[in-house]
């Protein structure tokens, strides 16, 4: 113990020493990292510069000058504007009832400890490590066995099924964190086990639900692959983009897709920000 | 009464969300292997009739494209990892406060569709793009040179689109690692190479197969890149199994290809498994 205080000192020394030899190692990484961060920025890059591309004819291929008309003309595409609207209210169904779902699993799973947790803990870690058309293919096979029509709720279903796993290990990690002695100082107040939920626990889970749905949310407005195995013909967002590929993609594509974007950055900022100001309160 | 209460409740919450997955997640997998044996075709309806033919025609079939999308699989995977691990060391030992700021930047491309990026680095490889056009111009590749519709495209978009499944495992691993551990092979006259290679990258293996597991499973099984940058003589497994279903409805043999895709992968993960476990099972033998 006593050599151990001893040796501090040196310690220190070589750590002060340390960074100046190192120094030519942590510069390279640190450009390395942000040409890697540059490359995978790229696209999204082109993407929105082609936003704003005056371009002539169908295509969207070559840069023809700058210009901001397909803002203004954002919906004038009638099957890309449905598209979007049919994402838009399938991702908000699936992320409500994915986020209810996995909430009472993501539960579940950090209160309690019952006979059949290890076997959900499995299959939940199925859910997300297996390959989406692995999931399309099967669900698509279920609903041609049964003789089910293809369509909006058919998407739903999928897309609240590869959604719930991800709600559940969020709220999970929550509960796991909460401190028991608030929802007894209830319970000794004279709550009721309801009560206490609603009015103690739930609110202290809420951020985590929050964050769970968010994800449903993203995961299922930018799903393709499931998507495309059990949506029969209806169209999503990314359904049209895959069915345009070959002629050419319209600029209005680029602006939904850069608005898309910039709604996804803007609240995960404000939410990130939001939750750092709740730590420090 | 209460405890009754106490000790059904857990089932309850989980019942809702267990169902579903139980409904749309294994039941489905066994219409999937039910399909896959069955015998007939759209109009007259399919009956069970344990075809296995199926496989093996499904086998002799499209075993090359089979072959294809594993080896596209797994040198993806080890230019993932090569690609990943510096940036995950960087942001866990020198990222410091901006940690966060990395992490969020290097998850920008999710919130873009994934078909819709893919479909951009099209554009930006065309033959006469922004990247080819001015290297054509300047004489520093011939006209006729292309990079769409190559392995090395396809293999690029599938590292691209799948980097941030690498890097983050990695990530999370290495920013457990206690940094007194690698003071202390310091002291005990480690050089910066030997600390690395016997502290630190053992230490971040969980996380690099973590990562694998979460990329070489979706790349193998992925058909948009392919699709998007590639050429009949690029075609992967998943493409096939698509066409099959959506294109041509033949039902029997797109369910048993998905089948046998999804038990190749379920042994590479357990192969992989067993010998980075074997290893760390000897190294630890060998003290």
């Amino acid at each position: 113990m006593s050599q151990a205080v001893l040796d501090r000192p040196t310690e220190t020394k070589s750590h002060a020493a340390k960074p100046k030899r190192r120094i030519g190692g942590k510069s390279l990484l640190f450009i390395y990292t942000w040409l890697v961060i540059i490359w995978l920025v790229v696209p999204i890059f082109v993407m929105i510069a082609f936003s704003f591309n005056d371009t002539k004819g169908r295509y969207n291929q070559e840069w023809q000058g700058f210009t901001f008309k397909w803002y203004g003309k954002v919906f004038e595409i009638e099957d890309l504007t449905k598209a979007l609207w049919t994402s838009l209210a399938i991702a908000v169904i699936s992320s409500i009832i994915s986020g209810a779902l996995g909430t009472g699993i993501g539960y579940a799973l950090g209160r309690y400890r019952f006979r059949g947790s290890g076997t959900l803990n499995i299959i939940m870690f199925a859910t997300i490590s297996s390959p989406e058309l692995i999931m399309g293919a099967s669900l698509l096979s279920l609903f041609v066995s049964l003789a089910l029509g293809l369509g909006a709720v058919t998407i739903t279903i999928a897309h609240v099924m590869f959604s719930i796993s991800f709600v559940a290990t969020i709220v999970r990690a929550r509960v796991v964190t909460l401190d028991r002695s608030i929802e007894e100082a209830a319970a000794d107040l004279g709550a009721t086990g309801w009560t206490t939920f609603w009015k103690v626990t739930f609110p202290i889970i809420l951020p985590a639900v929050f964050s769970g749905v968010l994800l449903a949310f993203a995961l299922s407005i930018d799903d393709f692959v499931v998507t495309n195995f059990t949506a029969g013909s209806t169209t999503t967002f990314p359904l049209w983009i895959w069915g345009s590929t070959r002629v050419g993609l319209p600029p209005q594509v680029n602006v939904m897709g850069t608005l898309i974007f910039a709604a996804g950055v803007l609240i995960a900022v404000v939410t990130n920000i939001r939750s750092r100001q709740g730590k420090r309160d | 009464m209460d405890r009754v209460k106490r000790r059904l409740a857990p089932y309850l919450l989980i019942l809702p969300g267990g169902l579903w997955l139980l409904l749309f997640f294994a039941v489905p997998m066994i219409a999937m292997l039910s399909l896959s044996l069955q015998q007939g075709d759209v109009v007259n309806g399919y009956r069970f009739t344990f075809h296995w033919q199926n496989y093996t025609e499904a086998i002799e079939a499209y075993n090359s494209q089979l072959i294809r999308s594993l080896i596209y699989g797994a040198i993806a995977t080890v230019i993932l990892i090569v690609l990943a691990f510096p940036v995950a060391y960087y942001i866990a030992f020198y990222g410091g406060k901006r940690k966060p700021t990395y992490l969020f930047l290097l998850l920008l491309p999710f919130f873009v569709s994934f078909v819709l990026r893919t479909i951009s680095w099209r554009q930006i490889l065309t033959d006469e793009g922004p990247v080819l056009g001015p290297l054509k111009d300047l004489g520093l590749l011939s006209d006729s040179y292309h990079i769409l519709g190559t392995a090395p495209a396809v293999i690029g978009g599938l590292v691209y689109n799948f980097l941030p499944f690498m890097v983050l495992p990695i990530y999370v691993a290495l920013e457990r690692i206690d940094p007194r551990v690698v003071e202390a092979a310091r002291d005990l006259y480690a050089n910066p190479a030997t600390s690395f290679r016997k502290v630190i990258f053992p230490l971040a293996l969980p996380g690099v197969f973590a990562g694998v597991l979460m990329s070489f499973v979706p790349v193998s099984a992925d058909y948009v890149n392919s699709e998007v940058l590639g050429s009949s003589s690029t075609t992967m497994i998943g493409q096939v199994i698509q066409a099959q279903y959506l294109v041509n409805s033949d039902y029997p043999t797109a369910s048993a290809l998905s089948f046998i895709l999804m038990a190749v992968l379920l042994i590479g993960i357990f192969a992989y498994a067993r010998a980075l476990g074997t290893e760390d099972v000897m190294k630890v033998a060998a003290r």
